[in-house]
């Protein structure tokens, strides 16, 4: 840390964006629970709430981005703020993986714990008494909230054809990203913008072929999100997955376009490697994923 | 330490004025206040709610609310008390006071933390609006899980469960931007010359509450998320039929739940020993021990949280682990204990409202902590667990440790923040009271727990008629107590005796050579910390 003082800290001016964003999640959250209970009066109107909610937290964020684009094109952001954007950043990665553990631990825990243990019970007491409790498994059936539910039969995604076609892709995806960083600092920007490009491509490849491998699950494989222990977390699992590729891609195709705008310089790019941190981040999971979901 | 300080205080408030202030701002003494109030605001709705909790208790029979009501009644008093009161509070103070002591101009990311203060009321409106949506016959009320959602009752439960699943979305939210901001501001935004180990305590207990807080929320988020699914998409993490486990819901929550108890109370650990040199005038004792030990028990609780549901049917090397690794946190808050009996031991003491707190926390907390200890232990807890003891146990902790602790960080910051002295009388006889009948009310809740009373039931046996009683009148006055706090805090920011820069005596730290109130602009030139 500095020993002398660090001149003028940007103190950004009052700003209206942050609570219309929250009015904007609480007309959202409220729509989303008026449409998911069909029991409650006045249950249609929840799905028109809920696109209204998210037609203001799309606008707030484009209009608080843009400000903080143009405040860091007006050169207010100088090292000190450069910094707490960094850390602010890690952090905030961070409470990514930590969401992401949670449902990486239900997965261990089914797996490990209570799959194997509705198989293990004395078979003259158990109401399972076919159950064998292999992985993958949608569980022993049986009743469900007063609904009779039999085991859903699927079969699981095999890991060697498109996930693994996903694989290369996101690991190709983390290099065209730091071939683009390298073409930055060295203030080569067709090589920025080359990078940029690729790698935008590469995530919508993914998400295209993501979104084919749902169409199969769901269409041939009986594979749902219905499907017990598997269905649960395979789909929860590469679902937020998928959803966070998206963003991803979103952000990267602005970070492209800033670049083609001239924006970014050897020296000041918080905006470009924020986004590139990222995208390695959601690279790691799916190699999380590939390994505990799809292949093992 | 000392320090050389170059603040120049320029007034100038370019702000706008009148609501828009409050809604737009991105000044961490505003933002500050707006938590601190809004904090005070749902400790008088959560205390309410409890109220009407004590009245139905006061004697044995079902007297006046509905038993699905008083179910709804305990469980949002408590994520209110817990989410939208303790929490918030401790952010307030964050805000206030974290630039202050570590000489920065403001928080790292003033948007952010806006943001991170708005997202609480909606929160708070999502949660009890299904009160209201219930009188207009939609939904059938608030949740009524207690605080702990816990599968399958969640899963069965009214449109209740997803207001307060949505709620502790926004509230986690919020929590994570907080905690984002006090990361970077403690690392990036120290007066040249602060290195880490001569930050206030204050910043050290935030500083660990905050990687507590990103550690864990979102593993809460993860688990409500599976429980939303659980109810309206079909999954079945908490469902046997699917191969799912209600009781992994408990491992989610408590990987989440145990910590969050010391995220309530790091903070409150780390401005303490600052009141009690204060009021001591005494150097705190044992600076560098009372880190090592913030960070061991932030370091532990994240092992130890299936010691809330021994009963439920564990494997015995895994009771054990959990209930060594349980006793083993009481070690590092033993220390704790000791520096700040140490701290204050011989010093110069003067008995103002907030060391008769902090005086009074130091033993309340105490009764939590080693009853706590008889709860880690397996055999004892089969015995006790889900009984009135364990409430006891934890409001000695919560409402003691906790509440109790910010009430003494109000009343010593107070006079810094609005520029006058509140009203001493008024806040000594606010302490008396408020230690009394709390003891008053819980006391009687230990007895009724060993005696075998269930918690969360309406209802009870005759044989504990005479302890709740006491109980609930104590509860009463505890209550109306509360009046008196909200009371001096107000003519408190109306007006008063004019405090002075030091405030007290032996006040050392920051914060305390800035004016009271301190300019809307602190700290533009940071001082230099030598
Ligand atoms: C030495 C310290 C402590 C130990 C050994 C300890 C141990 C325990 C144990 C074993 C339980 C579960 C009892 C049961 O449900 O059967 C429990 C409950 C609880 N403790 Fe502690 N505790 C300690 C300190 C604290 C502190 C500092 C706090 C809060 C700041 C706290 C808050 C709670 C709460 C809220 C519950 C009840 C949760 C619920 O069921 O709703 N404890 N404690
Ligand atoms: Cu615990």
């Amino acid at each position: 840390m500095a020993t002398q003082s660090q001149g003028h800290y940007f103190v950004p001016n009052p700003s209206l964006y942050p609570f219309i964003l929250s009015a904007g999640l609480l007309v959202m959250a409220a729509g989303f629970i008026f449409s998911v209970n069909e029991s409650v009066p006045g249950h249609s109107a929840g799905s028109w709430m809920m696109l209204g909610g998210l037609g203001v937290i799309l606008a707030m964020i484009f209009l608080w981005l843009g400000k903080v684009i143009a405040e860091s094109q007006g050169g207010h952001y100088k090292t000190w703020e450069d910094k707490s954007f960094r850390w602010g950043m890690m952090a905030f990665i961070a409470s990514e993986v930590a969401f992401f553990a949670a449902f990486f631990g239900a997965l261990f825990y089914m797996r490990v714990i209570s799959v194997p243990e509705l198989a293990g019970f004395d078979p003259e007491f158990t109401p399972y008494k076919d159950f064998l409790g292999a992985w993958p498994s949608a569980g022993p059936g049986g009743v469900v909230l007063g609904t009779e539910y039999t085991t859903a039969q699927f079969t699981p995604m095999g890991a060697w054809g498109i996930p693994a076609i996903n694989t290369l892709i996101l690991l190709t995806s983390g290099a065209t990203v730091t071939w683009a960083h390298w073409g930055l600092l060295k203030n080569k920007r067709s090589q920025l913008v080359m990078g940029l490009f690729l790698t935008v491509v590469l995530g919508l490849m993914f998400i295209a072929l993501q979104a084919y491998e749902y169409h199969h699950a769901y269409n041939e494989l009986g594979l749902t999100l219905q499907a017990g222990a598997y269905g649960s977390t395979f789909f929860m699992l590469t679902g937020f997955h998928g959803f966070h590729v998206t963003l991803g891609t979103i952000m990267l195709i602005v970070i492209l376009l800033r670049s083609m705008k001239g924006h970014f310089s050897p020296e000041h790019h918080f905006g470009f490697e924020g986004v590139a941190w990222y995208w390695h981040f959601v690279d790691v999971v799916w190699l999380g994923l590939f390994v505990f979901v799809y292949w093992l | 330490m000392s320090y050389t300080t170059t603040a120049h205080h320029d007034a100038h408030e370019d702000h706008p004025s009148g609501i828009m202030r409050w809604l737009t701002t991105t000044n961490h003494k505003d933002i500050g206040t707006m938590y601190l109030i809004f904090a005070l605001i749902m400790f008088m709705v959560g205390g309410s709610m409890i109220m009407l909790v004590r009245a139905e208790l006061f004697q044995p029979g079902m007297q006046l609310v509905q038993p699905e009501f008083f179910n709804q009644l305990i469980g949002v008093h408590a994520l209110i008390m817990i989410f939208m009161a303790l929490m918030p509070a401790a952010t307030g103070f964050a805000n206030w006071m974290l630039p202050l002591q570590i000489g920065a101009p403001d928080m790292a990311l003033p948007r952010l933390n806006n943001w991170g203060f708005w997202l609480l009321p909606p929160a708070a409106i999502l949660l009890t609006l299904p009160y209201i949506l219930a009188l207009f016959g939609i939904g059938d009320g608030a949740i009524a899980t207690g605080w702990t959602f816990y599968a399958p009752l969640s899963v069965q439960g009214g449109i209740g469960v997803d207001f307060a699943i949505f709620a502790v979305h926004l509230l986690g939210i919020s929590s994570v931007m907080g905690s984002i901001n006090v990361i970077v501001t403690i690392f990036n935004m120290r007066a040249p010359g602060m290195t880490l180990m001569k930050m206030p305590m204050f910043a050290w207990g935030w500083l660990i509450t905050a990687f507590l807080l990103i550690a864990t929320i979102p593993v809460l988020a993860g688990a409500v998320t599976m429980l939303l699914t659980d109810r309206h998409f079909g999954t079945h993490f908490f469902d046997a039929a699917g191969g799912g486990d209600p009781i992994m819901f408990q491992h989610l929550f408590w990987f989440f739940g145990h910590p969050e108890v010391y995220i309530l109370l790091l903070p409150v650990w780390g401005f303490m020993p600052q009141i009690l040199q204060t009021f001591a005038r005494k150097p705190m004792y044992g600076y560098k021990v009372q880190v090592y030990s913030l960070w061991a028990i932030g370091a532990l609780s994240v092992v130890v949280w299936a010691h809330h549901f021994f009963t439920v049917g564990m494997p015995v090397p895994a009771l054990l682990y959990f209930m060594y690794s349980t006793m083993a946190i009481s070690i590092p808050l033993a220390v704790l204990f000791y520096c700040w009996i140490a701290t204050i031991w011989r010093g110069s003491m003067s008995f103002e409202t907030p060391m008769l707190f902090a005086v009074g926390w130091i033993i309340l907390f105490g009764i939590g902590g080693l009853t706590g200890l008889v709860l880690a232990d397996v055999a004892a807890d089969a015995q006790y667990h889900h009984t009135y003891f364990v409430v006891a146990h934890f409001h000695y902790t919560l409402f003691a440790g906790g509440i109790m602790g910010i009430m003494a960080g109000v009343y010593y910051w107070l006079p810094k923040m609005t520029g006058h002295m509140y009203n001493e009388k008024l806040g000594k006889l606010h302490f008396w009271l408020t230690a009394i009948s709390f003891n008053l009310t819980f006391i009687p809740q230990f007895f009724l727990g060993l005696a075998g009373m269930p918690r969360r039931i309406p209802d009870y046996a005759l044989q504990f008629s005479e302890f709740n009683m006491i109980s609930s009148i104590a509860a009463f006055v505890l209550g109306a107590a509360q009046l008196l706090f909200v009371y001096n805090i107000i003519s408190c920011a109306r007006g008063g005796k004019k405090a002075t820069d030091q405030v007290w005596e032996g006040a050392q730290g920051l914060e305390w050579t800035l004016p009271s109130p301190p300019p809307y602009h602190s700290f533009t030139e940071q001082p230099v910390v030598k």
